[in-house]
């Protein structure tokens, strides 16, 4: 279906199935239990997930595929937000047109500076791509606060010209970001007994589109072009020894990823019309880099798993503090309590970079694959020997 | 190509089915029977605390987080009631907000503004909080504030300098207590002028981004009104960490007084490196070589260590003050921590103390109701004097602190002595100087 | 001219620290063939090395002070430290003043220590994984590092005074005919830099002139032949990777004084020490050490005032924009060997 193959369509229909349902998914617990800490079913964290997911795809579309490593990727995620907030401070608030803008100026971005940064390999290739991202936040931060709103991020004003929209709603607020009149941040709720799931309209945009970047990358990485691209990876010189021009084939699929990083930093924009310079910082382009090596480099689902990770780790373990703590162990009697509170204080709350600096280490060491070899070795194990060999090949890396 | 069994029109028909859900937003919404956002229902009323918890602020934010943690003990009628006893409002009866008990979440701000906002997002969406409070620097403030804004909550700024939080970036929903760059460049000056008199040559360092530049225009306009002349000002990176060669030329170009326009680790760091060339025991144009920071706080002044000694600067209040409120603001935040507060927990104590008065006197959490009783509204016994909430741009009116750095402190706490509280009227300005426009309230419904 | 030959002296001290700090990054990849990405945070703990040192010299008992009050109106008690009671007065204050120089004696083995336990426990079993891998691995255990040392320390910088032998500054301006307090530079810094120049000059005659040194740069040319001689190369560059913990250790503890230490300072230099190491050109010393003045004294002459009123904000990019030209007019850096990490 789709013009895929069968373990592909599978992978996307799976994919597609869990993003749909997310809601239900992400909110197992309770509202009121003291497990609901751990659910992440609202709709900012959501919009994340699948947002990062996307620029995590693009990202691995490069480094997956071609093995260039990119330490500046975060540079055209930031154009692309800067875009789309330019589009609703001048033109108006559909997110179409902003998206729009945003992959285009993002692809231009990294036309030049793929072009330059393409012509060296390897490290080199890494601290050219850097320079370039750090250079781009460093003058957004300071030079060109005009047009990047420098510390305070890009904002929309009360009185931006917006010429084909309104620049105040008739209450006197700044419009929101919507979709012919769908307000991204409008939102449904369902309660079920003790439960409660969120379906919010902007988390479905970000799905929906995320959904079609996937299956563009899983095309991708079953063309003759993707074939094309892991071939450099595996032997450049080989293929320039063959007389082929690998550069085109690089500079392609590096502005195809600069082009999912931009549709990534056009969604953010989008559920949240702000962009400010740290989104540029070498920070955040590392962070896609550990997102895909997290989840597997090279393969289709691994980089989604891998921003899901990172981003429930940021956003959930930051915020229990010793109040939750004492909350959870109140069962516990009172010495055995606060020494309990005690020993996980160091990693919850302000200590959350801690655990997330561990769990990195951890799947590293004990998962050369990323998360994706977890769920490989976690499924041949549910399902004994034979089967095996069939569920590595879903999910095996490009190499 | 098609080697699945799902056939087409059953995905049609599926794809259909997702549509409608999302074309029709409110089928299931139980919220729409509330009359703004988080409308507390049950017997209690989340706050959010969104402070830096990680990054260069970390301490900072941990100390915004104790003074959260205290009033919100006062609040509940546990500890000793603090301000709220020397409070000129009388409307906090200690039994919670409007008789709810007051509960909290936290979150960190990493001082960046997408991880404050995606914080305070989660506060808003998951926790149901109707008010978050707290930030340690300008960019958050003002990226947090709009938030609030378009989500329907009241936003109390933490820490945050900039003029720009009232001034060009005002929000309705947005208030601050905080003192800003133009109230320091206006304490400030008198006193730079008695103490080292009216003819200087002023070299500004200034930190690359907005609340340096607000800084340095305010501090620069109100020396050299009162004679003084700006030699040159120079930007440097926020990133940069050693000053060296920013400060190295600055005796070259006979300036006599350095003003260094820097907060944070910048102002750490560049301090110690001016110190460390030995300036301020330098004789340039006859005069003693000298150094001001515009902007004190504590834990900058304990990163620099006595690199401060006998250096001018502006602080939002200090708990050497002796006034009722301050006192009892001490001696329950010592008591329950073992050391003195700093101004960053002074000020998100009074925000949040501030807030629940408003609540009460408004007699609702809706943010519109709070925001009105919020707007000029005069309260006194909060540590700084007779102080107004201006309602034209939501930022509190009261003395300034001008501070020097103490010769022989006493202990690691006691970093900073008061040279001088400048009276509020010295400092106030025309609410429009800055632009910006407060829009109107929204709650969200 | 003296506003130039001022910045040039600051670009040299700036890029010792740089330097230092690449020599360390170049010696592990060169000998180990490892991206070291917490390379950073063993410079940050070198720095607090000398946090702690002056932190136990500092150890007190309290005294109460009569007829003085703290801030909650109790009696005020004033820190003693132990090392006045056992040394007198004066000697205890000049041992807890010079806390930053002895550090180095204090900070060497525990860098030893911490570099040979890294490498046993840790990056040994990365040797044959993709550099992705080891990137991964030791920034992770650089976040772990940090978050440690900020768990101890706290996230706030801790002022870490040189001795006041070293306060002030030197007028190099009197001395070459200027006018005085043209050209002042601080003693410390001064001390720095001659450190810095002791310490790489200890390095490259160490590779060069020991027998230990010249197995070392076979085996960083050609691992497999060396160990077909039969000489025991990995014990050899476990040594070496201590050494160089220490070298970035040591450039933190003597870095102290200049900058307060914080616990994210490591991060803030580790960008930027790939950026030398890479002009450099990977695996070569020389290079690095090269590179590292280099940039220095470029980020210096960005700083001045005329030049950013020429170009406003060639001090926010200029490592980077000279990153830039010099990798594309030189494909491996200034003097890199073709072939290393180009794949």
């Amino acid at each position: 279906m789709f013009g895929l193959e069968k373990k592909d369509t599978s992978l996307l229909l799976i994919v597609a199935v869990l993003t749909m349902f997310a809601p239900f998914i992400l909110n197992p617990f309770p509202t009121d239990s003291a497990l609901a800490q751990f659910n992440a079913g609202y709709p900012d964290l959501m919009q994340r997930f699948v947002i990062f997911g996307i620029f995590a795809i693009g990202f691995n579309i490069l480094f997956g595929l071609t093995g260039y490593l990119s330490f500046g990727h975060a540079a055209f995620l930031g154009v692309g937000s800067y875009a789309a907030v330019w589009m609703f401070k001048l033109i108006g608030m559909n997110v179409l047109p902003a998206i729009l803008l945003a992959i285009i100026v993002s692809g231009l971005f990294s036309v030049i500076i793929g072009y330059v940064s393409l012509r060296r390999s390897g490290i080199y290739f890494s601290i050219l791509t850097l320079a370039f991202a750090q250079m781009s936040f460093a003058l957004a931060y300071s030079v060109l606060t005009p047009i990047t709103g420098g510390e305070t991020g890009l904002q929309l004003a009360l009185d931006d010209p917006r010429i084909l929209g309104v620049s105040q709603t008739a209450e006197g607020n700044i419009p929101v970001p919507s979709l012919f009149g769908l307000e991204m941040r409008s939102t449904a709720e369902l309660v079920v007994g003790p439960w409660e799931f969120v379906f919010n309209v902007g988390y479905y945009t970000s799905a929906l589109f995320m959904l079609a970047s996937f299956y563009l990358a899983i095309r991708i990485f079953r063309s003759p072009f993707g074939m094309m691209l892991r071939a450099v990876k595996s032997n450049q010189q080989r293929m320039n020894y063959t007389g082929l021009n690998t550069r085109p084939y690089t500079l392609a699929a590096f502005v195809i990823s600069g082009m999912y990083a931009g549709l990534a930093g056009g969604l953010m924009a989008s559920m949240d019309p702000l962009a400010g310079a740290e989104r540029m910082q070498w920070t955040a382009s590392g962070e896609v880099v550990l997102m895909t090596i997290l989840g597997g480099a090279g393969t289709l689902i691994g980089p989604v798993l891998g921003a899901g990770f990172i981003k429930y780790f940021e956003n959930i373990f930051s915020k229990i503090n010793d109040n939750v703590l004492h909350g959870w162990f109140a069962f516990l009697p009172d010495g055995m309590e606060d020494f309990v509170v005690f020993i996980i204080h160091p990693f919850i709350g302000k200590g959350w970079h801690l655990t997330l600096g561990i769990l990195f280490m951890m799947v590293v060491i004990f998962l050369p694959g990323g998360l994706v070899e977890g769920g490989q070795r976690i499924s041949s194990w549910v399902r004994g020997r034979k089967s095996e060999d069939k569920a590595k090949g879903k999910t095996e890396p490009a190499e | 190509m098609t080697k699945s069994d799902v056939t087409r029109r059953g995905v049609l028909k599926s794809g259909a089915m997702v549509g409608a859900g999302v074309a029709l937003p409110t089928i299931f919404t139980a919220s729409s029977a509330a009359a703004y956002t988080n409308e507390p229902t049950g017997s209690s009323v989340t706050l959010g605390f969104n402070v830096p918890q990680t990054g260069p602020y970390a301490d900072e934010g941990a100390d915004e987080l104790r003074a959260y943690e205290l009033a919100v003990e006062h609040l509940n009628g546990g500890g000793d009631g603090g301000m709220m006893n020397t409070f000129s409002s009388k409307a906090l009866k200690g039994n919670g907000i409007l008789g709810k008990k007051v509960e909290f979440v936290t979150g960190d701000t990493q001082t960046k503004s997408d991880a404050a906002r995606a914080s305070a997002k989660s506060m808003i969406e998951k926790d149901g909080a109707v008010m978050i409070t707290g930030g340690s620097s300008s960019g958050v403030a003002v990226a947090v504030q709009a938030l609030c804004q378009e989500a329907g909550v009241i936003f109390m700024a933490g820490l945050t300098h900039s003029n720009d939080t009232t001034g060009k970036d005002k929000r309705a929903n947005g208030f601050r207590h905080f003192f800003n760059s133009y109230m320091s460049g206006a304490a400030l000056a008198p006193i730079l002028a008695k103490n080292y008199g009216n003819d200087r040559k002023a070299y500004h360092l200034t930190a690359d981004y907005n609340w340096g530049y607000t800084t340095e225009e305010a501090v620069r306009t109100s020396t050299e009104a009162m004679g003084w002349e700006t030699v040159a000002a120079v930007k440097t990176p926020l990133t940069a960490t050693d000053f060296s060669s920013y400060i190295a030329p600055v005796l070259q170009s006979g300036a006599d007084v350095l003003v260094l326009n820097h907060y944070g680790g910048n102002m750490v760091n560049s301090l110690t490196n001016a110190v460390q060339f030995g300036l301020r025991d330098k004789l340039v144009n006859n005069k003693n070589f000298e150094i001001v920071v515009p902007l004190y706080s504590r834990l900058m002044a304990k990163g620099a260590g006595a690199n401060v000694k006998g250096i001018y600067g502006s602080t939002n209040w200090h708990w050497s003050l002796q006034d009722e409120g301050s006192k009892a603001f001490v001696k329950s935040f010592g008591t329950k921590y073992g050391f003195p507060p700093s101004q960053a927990a002074h000020t998100c104590y009074v925000q949040a103390l501030l807030y629940a008065d408003a609540c009460e006197r408004a007699g609702t959490f809706n943010p519109c109701g709070v925001a009105e009783a919020l707007e000029g509204f005069e309260f006194d016994g909060m540590g700084n004097g007779k102080t107004l909430y201006r309602a034209d741009d939501h930022q509190c009116f009261k003395d300034v602190l001008v501070v020097r750095g103490k010769e022989n402190p006493t202990s690691e706490f006691d970093l900073l002595e008061i040279v001088e509280v400048t009276p509020v009227s010295q400092v106030t300005y025309d609410a429009s100087i800055f632009g910006g426009d407060l829009g109107t309230c929204n709650n969200g419904a | 001219m003296d506003a130039i030959l001022l910045q040039i002296l600051n670009g040299l001290d700036k890029g010792s620290a740089y330097a230092l700090i690449a020599l360390g990054l170049t010696l592990i990849f060169g000998t180990l063939g490892v991206v070291n990405f917490a390379h950073g945070a063993l410079f940050m703990i070198g720095a607090f090395c000398s946090v702690t040192l002056s932190r136990l010299f500092s150890l007190s008992h309290k005294v109460e002070v009569p007829g003085e009050t703290d801030f909650l109106g109790n009696p005020l008690k004033k820190d003693v430290p132990y090392l006045y009671d056992i040394f007198g007065e004066s000697t205890g204050a000049a041992i807890i003043d010079w806390a930053v120089p002895l550090s180095i004696l204090f900070a060497i083995p525990i860098m030893l220590a911490v570099g040979y336990a890294m490498e046993r426990g840790l990056i040994k079993h990365f040797y044959k994984r993709p550099h992705a891998d080891q990137i991964l691995v030791t920034f992770g255990l650089a976040i772990v590092l940090q978050e440690v040392i900020k768990y101890y320390f706290g996230a706030n910088p801790i002022p870490t005074p040189a001795p006041s032998a070293f306060t002030g500054s030197f007028d190099f301006g009197a001395m070459l005919g200027f006018d005085p307090n043209t050209i002042i530079y601080p003693y410390w810094r001064l001390v720095y830099f001659a450190f810095a120049v002791v310490i790489i000059g200890a390095v490259f005659s160490f590779l060069q002139f020991t027998t230990f040194g010249m197995v070392v740069r076979a085996g960083m040319a050609d691992r497999e032949t060396v160990g077909l001689l039969g000489i025991n190369i990995d014990r050899r560059f476990t040594i070496m990777f201590g050494i160089a913990a220490a070298v970035a250790g040591l450039a933190g503890v003597m870095y102290a004084p200049i900058n307060s230490p914080n616990y994210h300072m490591g991060m803030d230099f580790l960008v930027l020490s790939f950026v030398v190491v890479v002009v450099g050109g990977m695996g070569s010393l020389p290079g690095a050490v090269l590179a590292g003045f280099l940039l220095g004294v470029l980020e210096s002459f960005a700083s001045m005032r005329e030049v950013i009123d020429l170009i406003p904000g060639i001090n926010q990019v200029i490592i980077y924009l000279v990153a830039i030209i010099i990798l594309l007019t030189r494909p491996r850096g200034l003097m890199g060997r073709k072939g290393v990490m180009e794949d």
